[in-house]
């Protein structure tokens, strides 16, 4: 009798809440957040009038910071109760999963035709024209960075070294040569490709972490030539006064060469906005198009499988280098367009917009969306940037909770957040030959 | 001549501060096999608070400066010690069996998080000190007044970078954990069927790899006589570019690269231009990976399926 109700308090103990446990665990995230926070959030430092450094005391915002880390632990750690183990499958019952999966293919058509009719509904608001043309801008530049790293598996952190060279081709042909737009967009596409297959080359016999680095040492060589070659890119000072795209020679202006004379209607700021709206519309929508027929090509196959195992791909005679290279190269193409589109929208350019946080920024997209996935890109694109703009009071805490979504997402759900694209391809099932075939049992 | 003896000083100097920040990258890629983007940010972290209980002690009244400068350094090393051991526990750990590039996406999300942590915490203003450390020698006097000099911060910085060593070296090769570091990084499997705790230890490499970095950015601290937020970047970079120049797992080979990093820098910028001693860096790293991916001291890797 007492071995049951000794064994009936086990089970009911199981599912309990272990108070001493939790409180303890919390207890030690406190203390160590002490430790770490007391100086560097206890003390502040800043230089004062006469330019030595003077202190303060802040142990207001210590206390607040240990009592929240108190806190968060125990709410992290009953949340993880609650939730259980994250590999456990989750069953939906099969009419919501039939919805879900419905509404998941209606996503992306509604997604594209709403935003076709953005700026039909909102014409008249340039602020959210412009948002619109910037969320489109990094769309693009998710789609083409999805190619190198969500599609061949190749982590590139210096992607904005392309969306660079784009930028300032554009830049320099048009206010050197009076060249226009649209014979430089394609020169400025080829130009970035050809840096990246000059980059690539060399480099992408690497394994994948130290392609990472190399990248992104490729990116701040790039960026600390534009700043230091004064003579031909104006160093920190930027080109100014890079032309506007013109409607195949109709500018977009208030004279009378401008396409609201020619059309007899009233000329509008807005009606430059709108164009250019449409134009990284098309341009995006080029590189997702692009994209998804690559992706039935020979080639975008053998990108999908050295993502997946690049030992496998090698015994099957897929050349490793060069199928890299094309990956490299098409994503440095678009990211090029992206730069002569981001060089005419700006009107001027400069190092700054070229960091590494740029490339990180990308980055994120891409993995948040899924790592392959077009419309997880996309979704990914509007949540990070239209979350940047609801935030831009709170600007300095921005890359804090972005660097910390980061982490938390890779901990959390590594192959993202949105999508998950798996191979387009693959084996159904294995198949067990039976023994009779092969001489030395399973086949 | 003599240029180029102070040249040498100086790149010396320089490359036992890089030398430091590399032996954590090589640490951390011997035993865990990844790339720890947020080292540099904690070295820059390491300077931050070293800055911030020097100068609480000075306000206290010490004058005596070797003891200031005992305590700063151990003070930083403890505090920081426990940054590299939180970074470890929060983002690296629950990724150890996760895909290949999980741990180098979550490592650069915590560099942004130091990074902006510190702005946030003390202002993005650069944070200049007066020399703490003065005087020096004199070492030569040329015909043409070039004076060659070697001052004490450069002394007190390449002596306690050779006490370190010797420290670390010991516990590397006689000590338990050392023991147990060396076994992890050659089979984990198999270390922790014989006994290893590998999460101990792979914990205890990132606190040595901190505590190094902490010292390392205290001697900048020194040297410059400045910190600010973004210093741990580039820094980060060049100490990397130090540890595979050297051969990447390899604990002499990152000092050596520490040394031939900091020598090249110096000398690029005192003969040829100092707006691209980065560049002729990051190119360093570039050159040195396509065409000697294991390094000075390296041993080939070989890819098991």
């Amino acid at each position: 009798m007492a071995k049951i109700a000794h064994a009936a308090a086990a089970t009911a103990a199981k599912p309990g809440v272990d108070v001493g446990f939790i409180f303890k665990k919390a207890l030690i995230s406190a203390l160590v957040a002490l430790v770490l926070f007391s100086l560097m959030i206890g003390v502040r430092t800043e230089a004062g009038p006469e330019g030595q450094l003077i202190y303060w005391t802040r142990f207001g915002d210590l206390a607040g910071m240990v009592g929240a880390v108190f806190v968060g632990s125990i709410v992290v750690e009953l949340l993880r109760r609650w939730w259980g183990p994250v590999d456990t499958p989750r069953l939906m019952p099969e009419g919501a999963r039939k919805t879900l999966s419905v509404a998941g293919r209606a996503v992306a058509p509604i997604l594209l035709i709403f935003t076709i009719l953005v700026p039909v509904i909102f014409y008249d608001q340039r602020y959210i024209l412009d948002l619109g043309i910037l969320v489109l801008t990094y769309v693009m530049l998710g789609w083409g960075l999805n190619i190198v790293v969500g599609l061949a598996g190749l982590l590139d952190l210096g992607y904005v070294a392309f969306y660079a060279v784009g930028a300032y081709s554009y830049a320099l042909l048009a206010t050197n040569f009076g060249l226009s737009f649209w014979i430089c967009l394609p020169l400025a596409g080829i130009l970035a490709a050809f840096w990246g297959v000059l980059l690539g080359f060399p480099v992408l016999r690497l394994r994948g972490d130290y392609l990472a680095i190399v990248t992104l040492a490729f990116g701040e060589i790039i960026r600390l030539v534009i700043i230091n070659w004064q003579s031909l890119t104006g160093g920190p000072n930027g080109i100014s006064g890079i032309p506007r795209p013109t409607l195949f020679g109709i500018p977009l202006v208030a004279g009378e060469n401008g396409l609201a004379a020619k059309l007899g209607i009233a000329f509008s700021p807005s009606q430059r906005l709108v164009f250019l709206f449409y134009l990284i519309l098309a341009l995006a929508l080029l590189t997702n198009w692009a994209t998804i027929r690559l992706r039935r090509l020979p080639i975008g196959r053998a990108w999908e499988a050295l993502r997946e195992d690049e030992v496998a791909c090698r015994a099957l005679g897929i050349n490793t280098t060069t199928t890299k290279l094309t990956a490299f190269a098409t994503g440095a193409m678009f990211g090029g367009f992206a730069g002569a589109f981001f060089a005419t929208r700006q009107g001027f350019i400069s190092p700054e917009s070229f960091t590494f946080q740029e490339s990180a920024l990308v980055l994120a997209i891409v993995v948040l969306g899924g790592m392959g996935s077009q419309l997880g890109v996309a979704l990914a694109a509007l949540t990070l940037i239209g979350g940047f703009e609801l935030f831009r009071g709170l600007d300095q805490f921005r890359m804090l909770v972005f660097g910390l979504s980061m982490v938390l997402l890779m901990v959390w759900r590594p192959r993202g957040l949105i999508g998950h694209r798996a191979p387009t391809v693959f084996l159904e099932r294995n198949q067990a030959i039976s023994s009779d075939l092969v001489k030395e049992g399973h086949g | 001549m003599d240029y180029f003896a102070q040249q040498l000083i100086n790149g010396l100097v320089l490359g036992s501060i890089y030398g430091l920040i590399a032996i954590g990258y090589t640490m951390v890629y011997g035993i865990v096999g990844m790339i720890n983007f947020a080292h540099g940010d904690i070295f820059m972290i390491g300077g931050f608070i070293a800055l911030i209980s020097f100068l609480i002690l000075v306000s206290f009244g010490l004058t005596f400066v070797p003891l200031i400068l005992l305590v700063v350094l151990l003070v930083s090393m403890a505090i920081t010690a426990l940054y590299g051991w939180t970074v470890e526990r929060i983002a690296y750990r629950p990724l150890r069996h996760s895909f290949r590039l999980a741990p180098m996406l979550s490592a650069i999300g915590m560099s942004f998080v130091l990074m902006n942590y510190s702005q946030v915490a003390q202002g993005a203003r650069v944070k200049p000190v007066p020399p703490i450390i003065t005087g020096g020698y004199t070492l030569h006097e040329g015909a043409d007044g070039f004076v060659v000099r070697l001052s004490n911060v450069q002394i007190v910085v390449v002596i306690t970078t050779i006490v370190l060593l010797a420290i670390f070296t010991w516990l590397v090769s006689r000590t338990r954990l050392g023991r147990d570091m060396r076994a992890c990084e050659q089979d984990q499997t198999m270390a922790s069927l014989l006994g290893v705790d590998v999460d101990r230890t792979i914990s205890m490499t990132f606190v040595i790899g901190a505590a190094l970095a902490s010292v390392a950015g205290m001697m900048y601290l020194l040297y410059y006589g400045l910190v600010d937020f973004f210093m741990g970047f580039v820094a980060g970079i060049k100490a990397f570019t130090a540890a595979v120049l050297g051969g990447i797992g390899s604990l002499p080979g990152a000092m050596l690269g520490g040394l031939l990093i900091g020598l090249i820098e110096t000398m690029w910028s005192a003969y040829f231009s100092v707006e691209y001693k980065d560049v002729a860096a990051f190119s360093i790293l570039i050159v040195v990976l396509i065409f000697m991916p294991t390094g000075l001291l390296g041993r080939p890797e070989v890819e098991k399926v």
